[in-house]
């Protein structure tokens, strides 16, 4: 870790383990084994990046662990807590961990200050004005200074995507949970995205759990990679990338990126290939 | 204020309108004309009494208080019955959107009312209310209130479900969603279903008058805007009927660029 990386308040929070989750979904009796045995340690203030074709259950496991969705047995923990497991197979939806839409979910009737605003509010631990201040503070980190009175429409769909992820910060959560956010983005949009997310990373030293179908996303980002096969779901191989932090996007280019990437695509590929003759679409 | 008007004259769209306006009168003109200028009757258009004779029968009705009578007689029945089908249809509305079991009992019912046309219900409403008044606005309420309610309800049913989910994340109660979530993202429906039901009002309420004899109010002759159409063509007054025709097409816009600017008024965010 680089030095100039501060010490952080969210330091030490946001371990998740994942311990043989199975999750079945069950339409018109056909039986549909989503996740299989799934298990999965993420560190605390870690950016662990989910691999997989698209429709292979990797949202599944990020429903399990935000609370949108039940499983049907083994156990989700974080920090120690159990969120769902044996007798309780749906976790609590909680400001502890927010997740980030792939289509984004900022409230389009809403200004970007009070979306920033909405969670605090609903929370209701601290005043108006201080969590003002605290909006225009965490916007300024970001900068999103000067879009508090657009409303979301108003945006590129780069700015939207901070947006969101500055408004989920905003909860002080232990992990953010991320759905895909830049796939609808082209690739040089994308990469300033990249940047900024790690920037902002550095600053809050927030667990990442990142879904993603692109190869090249999840090294650049991530410091755990998580190969997952095809449906049903489970980690195929878990690498971790050993290229410092801050990375700038010309790491992409550097010897150990390539080498990374020639390691790991040959398994991405495959299991793409094994979806697409399985047929399989969104999931 | 002046540039406004300055923009309005100049401006490419109300020069085109304006126009358009002009030489559909002078052609009505024209064809109305037919018969004295040219010795032969335009078919159909050539009946109608000439704008510049409608013009001249509309002038000592200015400043009759019995016209103007009309208008507000008129305008009171249809912001009656349209204020009375918000206040109702869209609480309704809401209601059948987020309440299953209220869904299943009531919907069947309101999907087999909702084809019969406010005007069959007249007679029925002249046996059920008192009074002819009462009627009207009745009818008038029901022109508007099935298109608010089913413009309510898929505006609340086609919410994205990922709205939901960041609200419960980010710790909202059921109230909280209803509030912030379910009422604001419903707004947009809202004012697509009143203004809609405002032109559909207007329909109602002239007919409703036509059929019921105006009412009771109006010291007893009855009144409104359809009555006056009506009355005038039992009189044989034809360029009165003209009057009566266009001063509805005016109260109908007035009234919608009213909803519509309300409308657009509360759903700023939808305007890209």
């Amino acid at each position: 870790m680089n030095e100039s990386i501060k010490a952080n308040p969210n330091m030490g929070r946001g371990q998740i383990s994942i311990d043989n989750v199975v999750k079945i979904y069950d339409p018109d009796g056909a039986a549909v084994m989503a996740v299989d045995h799934c298990s999965l340690e993420i560190a605390a203030g870690e950016i662990c990046m989910i691999v997989g074709p698209s429709g292979c259950g990797k949202t599944t496991l990020l429903n399990a662990i935000a609370g949108f969705h039940s499983i049907n047995s083994g156990s989700i923990t974080m920090d120690g807590q159990m969120l769902c497991g044996p007798g309780k197979p749906q976790a609590t939806p909680g400001s502890d961990r927010i997740v980030v839409f792939q289509n984004g979910a900022l409230f389009p009737w809403k200004n970007v200050l009070d979306n920033m605003m909405f969670g605090p509010v609903m929370a209701g631990k601290m005043g108006i004005k201080e969590i003002k201040e605290k909006a225009f503070s965490m916007m300024a980190d970001a900068g999103l200074s000067g879009t508090e009175n657009n409303f979301p429409g108003e945006l590129s769909s780069g700015v939207r995507r901070r947006v969101e992820i500055v408004r989920a910060l905003m909860n002080d959560p232990s992990v953010l949970l991320l759905d895909e956010p830049y796939r609808a983005l082209d690739s040089l949009t994308k990469s300033v995205m990249h940047e900024a997310l790690l920037d902002i990373y550095y600053k809050n030293k927030v667990t990442i759990f990142f879904i993603t179908h692109d190869l090249q996303e999840a090294l650049f980002l991530g410091n755990k990679v998580a190969i997952m096969t095809s449906r049903p779901c489970k980690p195929k191989k878990v690498l971790t990338v050993d290229i410092p932090y801050p990375r700038s996007y010309r790491v992409v280019t550097d010897q150990r990126f390539r080498d990374l990437m020639e390691e790991t695509s040959e398994l991405v590929h495959e299991e793409a290939k094994k979806s697409f003759a399985a047929g399989e679409r969104e999931g | 204020m002046i540039r406004s008007v300055q923009k309005f004259f100049f401006n490419r769209s109300s020069r085109r309108a304006t126009i358009a306006i002009i030489v559909f009168l002078l052609f009505w003109e024209i064809c109305s004309r037919s018969l004295g200028w040219f010795g032969f009757q335009v078919p159909w258009i050539g009946k109608i009494p000439a704008p510049s004779a409608v013009i001249t029968a509309w002038i000592p009705l200015l400043s009759d208080s019995g016209y103007w009578l009309s208008w507000y007689l008129s305008a009171k029945r249809v912001f009656t019955g349209f204020l009375v089908a918000m206040i109702l249809g869209i609480p309704f509305g809401l209601l059948l959107a987020i309440n299953r079991t209220a869904y299943g009992i009531m919907f069947p019912t309101f999907e087999v009312l909702r084809p019969i046309p406010p005007l069959a219900w007249v007679p029925a409403a002249i046996i059920f209310w008192p009074t002819a008044e009462m009627s009207i606005a009745f009818v008038t309420f029901l022109g508007a209130f099935y298109t608010i309610v089913i413009n309510v309800l898929g505006g609340a049913q086609s919410i994205d479900q990922r709205f939901f989910q960041a609200a419960r994340s980010m710790g909202s109660s059921q109230w909280d969603i209803f509030k912030r979530i379910v009422l604001p993202a419903t707004v947009p429906s809202i004012a697509v279903g009143a203004s809609v039901g405002m032109g559909i009002t207007w329909e109602v309420v002239v007919a409703a008058e036509m059929i019921s004899g105006g009412g009771s109010d109006g010291g007893g002759k009855g009144g409104g805007l359809g009555f006056f159409i009506w009355d005038s063509y039992l009189g044989g007054s034809y360029q009165q009927i003209v009057v009566g025709m266009i001063s509805i097409g005016i109260a109908g816009y007035l009234s919608s660029s009213l909803i519509r600017a309300l409308g657009d008024h509360f759903s700023k965010w939808t305007r890209r």
